[in-house]
């Protein structure tokens, strides 16, 4: 059975005051049902997901207490793209024809704050001051940087590149451009990671209705269908966020895993790619992702930045919404924001950012913590 | 100094305490022989139950780094600084000759001269006082700053 998606919808992304993450999670699901002219009560199930802005099943108290079968769905970074699988589980297992999945969150701001106890860590590694993210986005591209020689210009390249095209999305939280400069001579956090290479935690929301393949044009002309999801968790050996020693034989990242599942699953390969969202949790991931999920060489980045390849005119045009990088990361709802702007892409309905000549064949890729990825491929 | 009786490990079963040569405590697995630390029960690689606790060695070589620019969030750091007094300072991985690379922060008086692949030692030592009493933690320092 295979599944489209039907329809979708997002409340913008960034800081939005006296609006809890709950309300822009309903504001989002209405915005999906409306985009194909759908009701609440069309719904047989839905599967949401928040990592700070309480459970998503409460939406139904907002969205109308119709008994559907609603799933709380708790999976780190990957929450909203695990609630997207379950929702393409469900279809495709034969058991539901429509439904939901939804992801929002609404975060405090500053870096976020980690229980390592709750992440099978020792007390002591909070306390001395490493459970903390950006350390681990340092250390990775440190490394990855000395082994395959890229440059801190390709960093800078990367945050240029992302906020230029956030500035030309309206649902963006940072809908600035910055010059070179700007992001060279930003703050220092986390050696050789600069402020503006960053993306922050925020807030924001989106939805997407899901229903069988061959019943998609009955309610849309414009159906978007999903070949592949998969998720991965760390493998031995693989170099991930909070692991207190790494082994000395390597691993390939849990993103190569779901990369190569999904492309098997949806039988198509990187060059295949029109578009493509890679999570950039800061510039080096976006780095690192370009060839982890197949679309490069390791130390090709380089070049692909230099010769302008990512940019949305470009041969893979990625984050063309501006990623995280502009969008913020609300972790619930993040993965689905790629899934959406790959649905526009699709439809041929992202306005200034358009990636031209009509592009086929999406591609969406969320990592994080405690090490596991998730990756989809989408066709029109 | 201190006496070993004002002295508290910041966890117990981290490194061997008091010692006058204290190393890191690692597991080995008694059927792959995959080294971790800190030492635990099972072994992550070929999912097996049987470890035995081991000494680590005490010199390795710095395999990556960061330079941790901003004040942590308390909690949990619990570091001594105040946003006035923070000094960024070194996180890495020491890579332990035919052990495991070990996560851990960087005492060095120049933070500019952190290169991959230099030589790393072993250091441990008082990281703050609580409840009256000085908390000892391990670090790696640039052999050629020891």
């Amino acid at each position: 059975m295979d599944v489209a998606i039907i329809g979708i919808g997002i409340h913008p992304f960034g800081r939005t005051e006296g609006v809890s993450g709950l309300e822009q999670g309903v504001h989002a699901a209405r915005g999906a049902l409306k985009d194909v002219a759908l009701e609440w009560t069309d719904m047989e199930f839905a599967y949401g997901g928040s990592s700070a802005a309480g459970n998503a099943d409460a939406m139904v108290s907002k969205l109308g207490l119709t008994g559907l079968q609603f799933i709380n769905v708790s999976n780190g970074c990957a929450t909203g793209g695990s609630a997207l699988q379950s929702a393409y589980m469900a279809i495709q297992s034969g058991m539901f024809d429509i439904g939901m999945a939804v992801g929002f969150d609404k975060h405090p701001r500053g870096a976020f704050t980690v229980n390592p106890e709750a992440s099978g860590l020792g007390k002591w590694y909070g306390d001395i001051g490493m459970a903390l993210t950006p350390q681990f986005f340092g250390m990775k591209i440190q490394r990855y940087m000395h082994e395959h020689d890229i440059s801190e210009d390709t960093l800078i390249q990367v945050a240029v590149k992302n906020y230029r095209n956030g500035s030309k999305n309206r649902n963006a939280w940072r809908r600035k451009a910055f010059s070179y400069d700007d992001v060279a001579s930003s703050q220092m956090v986390c050696h050789p990671l600069r402020k503006y290479m960053f993306c922050s935690p925020a807030e924001g929301a989106c939805a997407m209705i899901l229903c069988r393949a061959d019943k998609a044009r009955q309610y849309t002309s414009k159906p978007v269908f999903l070949k592949a999801v998969s998720v991965k968790t760390r493998q031995f050996g693989s170099f991930e966020v909070f692991s207190q020693s790494q082994a000395l034989d390597r691993a390939p990242a849990p993103t190569a895993q779901a990369s190569a599942a999904a492309f098997e699953m949806a039988g198509v390969g990187p060059e295949d790619i029109d578009v493509a969202q890679l999570q950039d949790t800061e510039s080096g991931a976006e780095i690192m992702h370009m060839a982890e999920n197949g679309f490069c060489e390791d130390g090709d980045q380089e070049k692909w930045l230099r010769e302008g390849h990512t940019e949305i005119d470009g041969k893979l045009p990625v984050n063309t919404d501006g990623g995280c990088m502009a969008n913020g990361e609300p972790v619930g709802a993040s993965g689905l924001r790629q899934v959406y702007e790959i649905c526009l892409q699709l439809r041929g309905e992202a306005e200034q950012r358009q990636v031209p000549n009509n592009p086929k064949t999406g591609y969406t890729h969320v990592y994080g913590a405690p090490g596991l990825s998730g990756v989809t491929i989408m066709t029109n | 100094m201190a006496s070993v009786a004002d002295q508290v490990p910041i966890a117990e079963g981290l490194f061997t305490w008091p010692s006058n040569d204290p190393r890191l405590l690692g597991s080995k697995c008694q059927s792959c022989g995959v080294v971790t630390f800190p030492a635990q029960s099972g072994c992550p690689a070929c999912c097996g139950e049987a470890t035995e606790t081991i000494e680590m060695e005490r010199r390795g070589k710095l395999w990556t780094w960061t330079i941790q620019g901003f004040l942590p969030n308390r909690p949990p750091y619990e570091g001594p600084e105040t946003p006035e007094t923070f000094q960024p300072f070194g996180v890495g991985y020491v890579e332990l000759p035919g052990q495991v690379r070990v996560e851990t922060r960087i005492k060095t008086e120049d933070l500019a001269k952190l290169r991959i692949g230099m030589n790393m030692d072993l250091v441990v030592e008082k990281y703050i006082e609580r409840d009256g009493k000085d908390v000892i933690a391990y670090f790696f320092s640039p052999t050629d700053e020891i």
